[in-house]
């Protein structure tokens, strides 16, 4: 974590408490609370209707809140003071079809007072040669990056990027994350949610799991994946698992997930390591990719979210 | 691959400037489209040509006389209210509207620029129609001042029933209608018809169309030189401040 970053108190970039959204008889977000620190990467995690694009919406001032109050940059989302200093990238659209790509983002520089130069940013995110390809004809990602590209154009201090990397290929992946830690590095604070673990992982200082519109677990992705290590290697599929939880010590966990991937959990040590490594040797098997790791963001988000899908 | 210093700077442009920018895109975006130029200068300029040069209508002076002022005045309802209710229309879709909220370009500053672009666009029809018509023989009357009032007050009433209409209802239902309400006007507002081919019971409704009270303003300035539009001025007055309530009121950003 940077120094000087709070995920809390007054300094923060938004700061959301007691949240409440409702559409007719559900509730989107229930009584939301989070703080996402200025100067930081925060990603929102969460299953698909888990309440992140309400509680982003809420923020860019979209969209009315229910209960709970909302600050953003210490101010309410509606104010108008806000405009120039937020930077959005909505999930999707916002670009008339018909407007080439260049032009456009031109149109959107102009409304800033010290905009960064369109050809430039273009440039950076690799759409220089669709300039003047109208929207409509960009590819997805193309069509996403040039979204990312009119969200920082005004130098925002505040970005919000709602699911910046869905659809993208690596490379533009990469691009965006680039932009990302660019913006990061020079002080802006920057708010996006993800599908992608790892996304969240590599970007972010400070991760907000949330289900059913509530926080469900929060910290740096290094607390959320905690101290803990795992075991894991590549078997044939099949192996009966309970002989060697009977060898392994007490509060020892062990699965296959997917087939042929085994993840051994407990105290891992060298006696851990012996115990497994006999028992593949008795039931014949060569454990390859054998590895002791932390748990990924992806062990603990589904561990807290379930498995069902939604 | 660049550097780019994406340190914090925030601030909105000048009102003007914003304004400028967003009324260049949105004037851009209606030249270009192959559909609103059907409407805004394809089907004017062939009504005027074919109505002018063919003996389909009955009037007393001389057709093209009779004929540009309605054209001129369909020209502005093509820009200010079809053409204008579908762009806003499938904008409000798209979530253009709902984009933009986002800049500090204000929903003041939205409306301005697209009375802009509205305008400019009417200046480009006001001259190929002028031009085409002078070439057909056409010599207009009056006092020009009452004209540019007519069309201000003709644009400002369409645009109150085009963004009333976009902003209530669906993308597809606005272009449907504004399409229908545009065939509508152009066969009952005295455009090429004259409105003495009517039956005297419904005279008197059609008369309070705005798109009549247009045509009839530009006629009596254009045809006969006659002063101060005042019978015109009101009815479109009224369209005015019942279109632009009305939407101000009901329309939905998103």
């Amino acid at each position: 974590m940077r120094a000087g970053g709070s995920a809390s108190g007054a300094g923060a970039a938004v700061e959301i408490s007691g949240l409440i959204k409702r559409y007719g008889r559900t509730t989107a977000v229930d009584g939301l609370t989070m703080a996402c620190g200025r100067g930081e990467v925060t990603a929102i995690l969460g299953p698909n209707g888990a309440g992140k694009t309400s509680t982003i919406e809420i923020c860019e001032g979209y969209r009315r809140l229910d209960a709970g109050t909302v600050r953003v940059l210490g101010l309410d989302p509606a104010d108008a003071s806000l405009r120039p200093r937020l930077g959005v990238m909505p999930q999707a659209g916002g670009v008339p079809p018909a407007a080439r790509a260049g032009e456009w983002l031109r149109v959107v520089s102009r409304f800033y007072a010290h905009p960064l130069d369109p050809g430039a940013l273009l440039d950076l995110l690799g759409l220089t040669e669709h300039a003047r390809t109208p929207y409509r004809r960009l590819s997805g990602g193309q069509q996403q990056r040039l979204s990312l590209a009119a969200a920082v154009i005004g130098r925002p201090e505040l970005v919000f990027l709602d699911e910046p990397t869905a659809g993208l290929d690596p490379q533009a992946r990469h691009a965006c994350w680039d932009v990302v830690t660019g913006l990061r590095d020079a002080g802006v604070s920057v708010v996006l949610t993800t599908h992608h673990m790892d996304e969240a992982e590599k970007l972010s200082d400070h991760v907000v799991v949330i289900d059913h519109g509530r926080v469900v677990a929060e910290g740096s992705p290094e607390t959320l994946t905690g101290a803990e290590r795992q075991l894991r290697f590549r078997a044939r599929p099949g192996l009966n698992l309970d002989e060697l939880l009977s060898a392994l010590p007490p509060g020892s966990a062990a699965k296959e997930s997917p087939a042929g991937h085994y993840i051994i959990e407990g105290q891992v040590g060298p006696q851990l390591l012996a115990t497994v490594t006999a028992w593949c040797a008795t039931e014949g098997v060569t454990a390859e990719d054998l590895s002791i790791e932390r748990r990924t963001l992806e062990d603990v988000f589904l561990e807290l979210t379930g498995r069902e899908l939604r | 691959m660049t550097t780019l210093d994406f340190s914090p700077r925030p601030g909105a442009a000048p009102l003007p400037r914003m304004v400028l920018a967003q009324a260049g895109a949105e004037a851009r975006a209606m030249l270009r489209n192959g559909e609103q130029l059907l409407l805004t200068m394809i089907i004017p300029i062939l009504l005027l040509v074919g109505f002018s040069q063919a003996a389909l209508i009955d009037v007393s002076g001389s057709r093209i006389g009779f004929v540009t002022p309605g054209i001129l005045s369909l020209a502005v309802m093509s820009t200010a209210f079809t053409g204008q209710a579908i762009a806003t229309g499938f904008e409000r879709r798209y979530g253009v509207l709902k984009r933009l909220g986002a800049t500090p370009l204000s929903r003041t500053g939205l409306l301005l620029a697209k009375t802009c672009a509205v305008i400019a666009v009417e200046i480009v029809q006001v001259v190929v129609i002028g031009a085409v018509a002078l070439a057909l023989g056409w010599s207009p009357q009056g006092d020009p001042l009452w004209v540019v009032l007519l069309v201000l007050l003709g644009t400002a009433a369409f645009s109150g029933l085009g963004l009333l209409m976009a902003g209530t209802l669906r993308a597809e239902a606005t272009l449907a209608g504004a399409n229908l309400v545009y065939l509508l006007l152009l066969g009952l507002g005295g455009v090429v018809f004259p409105l003495t081919k009517f039956p005297d019971g419904v005279r008197p409704v059609l008369e309070l169309l705005p798109i009549t009270a247009l045509t009839d303003g530009m006629r009596s300035v254009l045809e006969n030189g006659a002063g101060f539009p005042t019978g015109p001025v009101i009815v479109l007055a009224c369209w005015t401040v019942a279109g632009l309530g009305l939407a101000a009121r009901t329309f939905r950003w998103e």
